[in-house]
């Protein structure tokens, strides 16, 4: 037993996470009276979605005035294949505009048109012009922007209370380890200060998951230390269920070289300015892997590709700006064929189609990023790139219009959400939906607050608990050997990274089963040394439960999918099988999350008017015979 | 084409520490960053540093490389020779928390002093207008990645403990800047900037600007402009005359 001291604190509604969802789902609390609280394991203002370069999708036609939600709609369902939650997306598409405007009230300076108003980007899989932007800084510019509309909320409190804490409060540098419920609805949360290494408990009926994603599990990947998948294990631990697991999406553009920056992001947005991809023999190899299903709508010849940057009307759009899943595995192919770059990626130019100075203006922290970490000069020579795990489509299963899971008093946004995306998720509809889904879940909490009749309680065991697994890695085992948590952390990169990577087959996601089995029986045995004051070596420990978790439900699932389709490429399964469109899998664990377990369920059908913006022989190359009966087009036959 | 690197890294926290020497593997390519992570992975698994993109985008790993404040995951390894002795150290204006980490609240109470941006009432969303050229100077200002390095380096506080609380420092005045650039706000900092932001203490001397990772002109482009506003403003006859009117009315009530 550990002597636990515990700080203690009450909140109506705890936010986990300080990204753009967290920050928005916690505005919205405040602004609806909730005292909230924001917990994030980094420091105010420096979660992921700093890092977001090309920008965020909003059908506001500022540059192509034929863009609208239905659009927008078509364009993400396309994009995920037709497996997305289509209420999800639908919601998403009408208010994604509203959002990205909320935020200029906030103070935020995107990018202009002539006449003043939001400029939009290209970005692959949108029809249109539509990715708000600031340069390629654009999750800098929303991240700091809801950074200051908190502060300006905390400014009125202190006018109104005497306190800038009265009713905002972040809690920066502080992990939450536990979920603690109360029967079946949420009452709490356990965490400690990661630089005293102390406890803190929060008494809160309401939670909302704004954690992010899981892209650490992983060896070659865009993503930070943060993305350890925590929200995703909470929620599974706590009984909520995750969706879409096996959909992990490789962005093609990774930095290849050197070693060290391996991963690292090169923004879709040098592709949307005008960069095309190229082999080793100068091919623009896209032209070459363009896939049925997007046969005709895309360019077919470099002359069109090219026209089509400035005649949008008359020319079809570069295949190199096709979805994600489609461009990375073309690059993997080209690489395998033996047409790779020195590096074992593909060129990306940018160079010989633009401007200098222009580059620079345009893409100036991809100029920086090349310069300091690369010795490259892109204003001059081309880039060399590769694919990079990048982000999860999978996460927790929610009520599309309140974010609420399954457990009472849980609600999830951002990445840590599954649904929205599909099998694959289009470039800048993540910034997008971290504001659009970051406020309804804001608004979710506080219905269902509202709703409540009781707060739930905490009880002491379940406290005691929390704080004996917490410690646990200082315990040296007594018999067998110590485990270090850097050496699994490495193993089961390495491992997920060959094994459940951009391309699969079942024994070898078999074999990372079978290396998961081993991991997690020696990650019981991981010590650390030291002091619980800012210590890396404990948080790893911890973090690492939550990877083994997460992996796992990865690996099932990719297992169980047999066909191919975005994130989820099956070498033995090489088609799209339309039998497999409207299934989920739904993963869900054991209370201790020592376990987790797949089942398929089916996926409530699109709405009928939804469906019929649509054309009939596009959903044909998608779905089966029998789903599409009732559709207009096949009714009048 | 890898070799043996000398570091000398501070550890310990707020009541005692000292330089601790490693010898340390460095690879081509790498930055300081990759030899903290593979002295945390290989010889001092409780290392504490702060990190998170890695790519010079989120502005958590500063520390000072040889007495110089820098990123470590910008700083390659590249500028060093193979026998030079690399020395790590934490912030030095800001108290330490263990070893790399320091604690940068103060950053965060001096953000919360300044006056938000103030949006125009007659204007709802979607209707906000501004040219590319006129929210330029502000965007400058935004690219700021909250590194606080130009915090840590500027003299008025650097070693001066007792300014802290009268000095926002550059970082803090520049938002100033570029809130009152800002072609929509409407509030006016001008006085706070001087009376209750300290702009009054810093002399120009650029070594805010020569740090930032960021390149941003920070002395040039946001103090000397506030300066000038706040000069302007101090002799502008007809804000004197309601500052001469306002202190007599006042004055008089006694
Ligand atoms: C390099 C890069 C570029 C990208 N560019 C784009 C783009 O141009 N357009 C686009 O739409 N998308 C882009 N994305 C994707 C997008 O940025 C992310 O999906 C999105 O920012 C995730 O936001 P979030 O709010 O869900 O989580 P995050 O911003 O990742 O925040 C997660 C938060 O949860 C906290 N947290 C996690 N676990 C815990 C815990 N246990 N306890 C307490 N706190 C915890 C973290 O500290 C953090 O504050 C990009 C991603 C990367 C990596
Ligand atoms: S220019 Fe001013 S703010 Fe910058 S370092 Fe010098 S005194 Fe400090
Ligand atoms: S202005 Fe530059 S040095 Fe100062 S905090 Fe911002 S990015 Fe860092
Ligand atoms: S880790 Fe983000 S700036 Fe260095």
């Amino acid at each position: 037993m550990v002597q636990v001291q515990v700080e203690r604190f009450a909140y109506d509604v705890v936010v986990i996470g300080a990204g753009g969802a967290g920050l928005r789902a916690a505005i919205e609390a405040r602004q609806q009276g909730k005292r909230t609280a924001i917990v994030t394991k980094s420091l105010f203002g420096k979660a992921h979605t700093v890092m977001a370069e090309g920008g965020c999708a909003a059908s506001m036609g500022n540059v192509n005035a034929k863009d609208n939600w239905e659009v927008h709609f078509r364009d993400t369902m396309r994009g995920g294949k037709f497996l997305n939650n289509w209420r999800m997306a639908e919601l998403h598409a009408k208010e994604a505009p509203d959002r990205v405007w909320e935020l200029e009230t906030y103070g935020a300076l995107f990018d202009r048109t002539k006449d003043g108003r939001i400029s939009q980007r290209n970005f692959g899989g949108h029809t249109y012009p539509r990715l708000a932007h600031v340069g390629d800084r654009t999750g800098l510019e929303m991240i700091r922007t809801m950074q200051q509309k908190i502060v300006s909320l905390q400014q009125e409190d202190f006018e109104e209370h005497g306190d800038y804490e009265a009713m905002l409060k972040v809690f920066p540098e502080c992990t939450i380890t536990e979920l603690i419920k109360d029967g079946d609805r949420i009452s709490g949360a356990f965490a400690y200060w990661r630089d005293s290494g102390k406890f803190l408990l929060f008494e809160t009926p309401a939670i909302v998951l704004a954690t992010g994603g899981i892209g650490k599990s992983f060896k070659v990947t865009s993503n930070s230390w943060e993305y350890t998948g925590d929200g995703h294990a909470l929620a599974l631990r706590a009984g909520a269920t995750l969706i879409n697991m096996e959909f992990v999406q490789f962005h093609p553009t990774g930095m290849v070289w050197p070693p060290s920056v391996k991963g690292i992001l090169v923004t879709e947005g040098v592709r949307g300015d005008g960069g095309v991809l190229k082999n080793s023999t100068g091919e623009r190899f896209m032209f070459g892997y363009i896939p049925d299903v997007f046969k005709g709508q895309y360019a077919e010849t470099e002359k069109e590709a090219d026209a089509w940057y400035k005649d949008q009307d008359n020319n079809r759009r570069t295949p190199d700006l096709l979805p994600r899943d489609e461009v990375a595995r073309a690059i993997n192919s080209e690489v395998k064929a033996g047409r790779g770059s020195p590096h074992g990626g593909v060129f990306l130019d940018i160079a010989s189609r633009l401007p200098a100075d222009e580059i620079r203006r345009r893409l100036p922290s991809m100029y920086h990023q090349f310069k300091e970490l690369a010795d490259v000069d892109i204003t001059s020579q081309p880039m060399e790139v590769g694919p990079t795990c990048h982000y999860v489509m999978g996460g927790v299963e929610v009520d599309p219009d309140t974010a609420s899971s399954v457990v009472p008093g849980l609600f999830a946004a951002g990445e840590v959400a599954g649904g929205m995306h599909g099998s694959n998720r289009l470039g800048g509809n993540s910034l997008s939906d971290l504001i659009v889904f970051g406020r309804r879940a804001g608004l979710g909490a506080v219905s269902y607050l509202d709703g409540l009749a009781e707060r739930p309680t905490i009880s002491e065991s379940d406290v005691d608990d929390a704080a004996n697994r917490a410690v646990a890695p200082f315990d040296w085992p007594t018999e067998g050997q110590a485990e270090n948590p850097y050496t699994i952390h490495a193993e089961l990169q390495q491992s997920m990274n060959d094994l459940v990577g951009i391309i699969r087959k079942e024994e070898e996601v078999q074999q990372a089963l079978d290396k998961l089995v081993e991991l997690k029986e020696r990650a019981r045995f991981v010590a650390v040394e030291g002091r619980r004051e800012f210590n890396p070596g404990w948080h790893l420990s911890l973090d690492l439960r939550n990877m083994l978790l997460v992996s796992e439900c990865v690996a099932k699932a990719a297992l169980m999918r047999t066909e191919s389709r975005g994130g989820h490429t099956r070498d033995d399964f090489p088609g799209m099988d339309a039998q497999w469109r409207n299934t989920l899998l739904v993963c869900s664990s054991d209370e201790r999350g020592t376990h987790a377990e797949v089942a398929a369920k089916p996926q409530e059908p699109m709405r009928e008017d939804l469906l019929e913006l649509f054309e009939l022989s596009e959903l044909e190359k998608y779905y089966t015979d029998e789903e599409l009966t009732q559709h207009s087009g096949r009714a009048g036959q | 084409m890898s070799y043996k690197g000398n570091f000398k890294v501070w550890r310990g926290d707020d009541t005692s520490g000292g330089l601790e020497d490693f010898v340390v593997e460095v690879n081509e390519g790498e930055v300081v960053l990759d030899i903290i992570h593979r002295l945390q992975a290989t010889q001092a698994p409780d290392l504490a540093v702060r990190w998170n993109c890695k790519a010079g985008k989120c502005g958590s790993c500063s520390a000072e490389i040889n007495g110089m404040p820098r990123l470590l995951c910008m700083t390659r390894m590249s500028v060093f020779t193979e026998q030079e002795t690399i020395t790590v150290t934490p912030l030095r204006t800001f108290p330490v928390v263990r070893d790399l980490v320091t604690d940068v609240s103060y950053n965060y109470q001096k953000a919360r002093e300044v006056p938000s941006f103030t949006p125009p009432e007659n204007l709802g969303l979607g209707e906000y207008r501004m040219k590319q050229r006129d929210v330029e100077r502000s965007q400058e200002f935004r690219k700021c990645i909250e590194c606080f390095l130009c915090q840590n380096t500027c003299h008025v506080i650097r070693d001066h403990e007792e300014n802290k609380e009268s000095f926002s420092g550059p970082r803090f005045l520049m938002r100033i800047a570029e809130l009152e650039m800002h072609p929509l706000d409407t509030e006016d900092r001008t006085r706070d900037a001087q009376d209750e932001h300290g702009l009054g203490y810093c002399n120009i001397t650029k070594c805010c600007t020569e740090v930032c990772p960021e390149h941003i002109k920070i002395t040039d482009n946001a103090l000397i402009p506030m300066k000038e506003r706040v000069a302007d403003r101090k002799y502008d006859p007809i804000v004197w005359l309601g500052n001469q009117l306002f202190r007599r009315g006042s004055h008089n009530k006694h």
